[in-house]
């Protein structure tokens, strides 16, 4: 979490589509980290709304601030209060699910599972407050990152020296790293590394990343 | 550079013999690494979103997906009765119908939450339509509140859910009082009397919202908030002082904001959201409890 000082536009601002920066914006935010990393607005959509989230999410509009987001809206586009017929009319299948679980400690817990195509793709994520986010899993893979800074995001199988390798290639573009998350599935199995960054990496290492034969899937987010 | 009390932005001030706003900008420039471009653009931006959520507001028909609230603003902008002149029932008017475009799930400036979003709208368009004040002036009031609230956030907190309302809407009203001052006139002192007054008159208000939704107080609580916030500024241009330092209220909101019990804080668990009223709105409201899944994972 960042413990950076605030700065004078977080006491003016964001600027955001209301009610509540937890319950909408944040969202939102959530909903376009799923967004980016299926690379466009998914065919099906299944979200399940924990805890403080099950109570609430309908009054605050989080219903439509999720499906606003997995459409790639922004937390200021004014189409996040009509996001559910638009989505519709794209043909989006949605189901909402409320749950209460003392597995998840946030009140502000949402779980998204979407498919676009032949992807499929898990994640988690937190409603912090504020607007701000912590997507705490991807495809169950533990993971820890706030999507205020281009993220990359890497999926590949665990094998020694790869996070030398890709903090090398960084090194190299002059790109400084803020915070690293590794986890794996099991030994020599699947495994996923974030890394927040303080500017984005080139285009032509990502692509190299990308055709990496243990890389199976790389994303670089834009900030959420 | 830090801002982390009144006492020390002022000697700042002093000491570089700039005006308090320059200070802020001084501090943006140095901590986020913009340049003062930069920042003159954004709050350009901040403040057009600002008198859109009034603007809309006054003039879309305006009710949220619950009902509870409903043409607030319109209703004000309609009296033909004015309790003390028809400037201050526009002054309610401004800062209820932007915390209506809130509500409405209509764009907003969380200034500096989405609970407390109509409370800068109304007053600084207030300022530009019936005092005249200068675009550029609003933005060097727009800087001096932000200071204000960076301090508060490190004393005491700007969140509902740490302090009660008094952290959210509370800060906003001294946030807007300090900029009233500011674009009036008044100097250093002034402008941190009004602060000092604001926290004194809004000490201790509690966050209950009815079914937890940012609607009900939340919207006339944002009306109550500029009044506060016009009265603590009328004070200190009248020459008035809290007479307890203003860096000394903030420790004080701090203080009460710890103590406040966890069912008066954004929990809709007290107060005006535990009124039977109010219940019997939350069960309407919410989807029924069978509903929901209940899923705990084996011991």
């Amino acid at each position: 979490m960042s413990q950076e000082p605030s700065g004078i536009f977080d006491m003016l601002g964001p600027i955001m589509i209301g009610p509540s920066s937890s319950h909408t914006a944040g969202v939102v935010r959530i909903g376009r980290v799923a967004h980016f990393l299926l690379g466009g607005p998914p065919e099906e959509a299944r979200i399940l709304f924990y805890n403080s989230f099950a109570m609430t999410y309908k009054g605050h509009g989080s219903d439509k601030a999720v499906i606003a987001g997995l459409m790639g809206f922004a937390v200021d586009d004014e189409r996040i209060r009509d996001a559910i017929s638009i989505a519709e009319s794209t043909g989006l299948h949605y189901a909402f699910e409320p749950v209460i679980s003392s597995a998840k400690n946030h009140p502000n817990t949402l779980v998204i599972y979407v498919k676009r195509g032949d992807q499929e793709l898990t994640i988690e994520g937190i409603s912090r407050g504020g607007g701000l986010i912590l997507i705490s899993s991807i495809d169950e893979l533990h993971t820890n990152f706030t999507g205020q800074l281009p993220t990359l995001i890497v999926r590949a199988q665990d094998v020694r020296g790869a996070v030398a390798f890709l903090a090398a290639i960084l090194t190299y573009d002059g790109v400084n790293i803020a915070t690293l998350t590794v986890s794996r599935r099991a030994k020599d199995d699947m495994a996923l590394q974030v890394y927040e960054l303080d500017e984005p990496l080139r285009e032509a290492s990502l692509a190299y990343i990308r055709h990496l034969p243990w890389v199976r899937a790389v994303h670089l987010l834009p900030p959420v | 550079m830090r801002l982390e009390s009144f006492a020390g932005w002022r000697r700042m001030a002093e000491e570089r013999g700039m005006p308090l706003w320059r200070v802020v900008l001084e501090y943006e420039m140095h901590q986020k690494g913009r340049t003062e471009g930069e920042i003159w653009a954004r709050l350009a931006q901040v403040y057009a979103v600002m008198r859109d959520a009034v603007e809309t507001g006054l003039r879309e028909p305006r009710q949220t997906q619950s009902g509870l609230v409903r043409d607030t603003g319109k209703k004000l902008l309609g009296a033909t009765l004015h309790v003390l002149s028809p400037e201050f029932t526009l002054l309610l008017a401004y800062a209820t119908a932007a915390k209506e475009t809130n509500a409405c799930m209509g764009r907003v400036v969380a200034a500096p939450t989405a609970g407390a979003s109509g409370i800068l709208p109304g007053i600084y368009t207030f300022l530009s339509k019936h005092h005249q004040v200068s675009d550029q002036t609003l933005y060097e009031a727009m800087l001096i509140g932000a200071g204000v609230a960076l301090i508060i956030e490190q004393k005491a907190s700007i969140a509902g859910a740490v302090g009660g309302c008094q952290a959210e809407t509370g800060t906003a009203a001294a946030m807007g009082a300090a900029g009233i001052v500011y674009a009036l006139g008044g100097d250093i002192s002034q402008i941190f009397e009004s602060v000092a007054l604001t926290i004194m008159n809004m000490l201790g208000l509690i966050c209950d919202p009815v079914a937890g939704l940012v609607e009900l107080p939340c919207v006339k609580r944002n009306g109550s908030a500029v009044v506060i916030a016009a009265a603590a500024a009328q004070m200190a241009l009248s020459g008035d002082t809290a007479v307890i330092p203003v860096d000394e209220m903030v420790v004080a909101m701090g203080e009460v904001g710890a103590a406040m019990d966890t069912r008066f804080k954004e929990t809709a668990l007290g107060g005006t959201a535990a009124t039977p009223t109010a219940q019997a709105i939350a069960r309407r409201i919410w989807p029924d409890a069978e509903l929901v899944r209940r899923e705990d994972p084996p011991e």
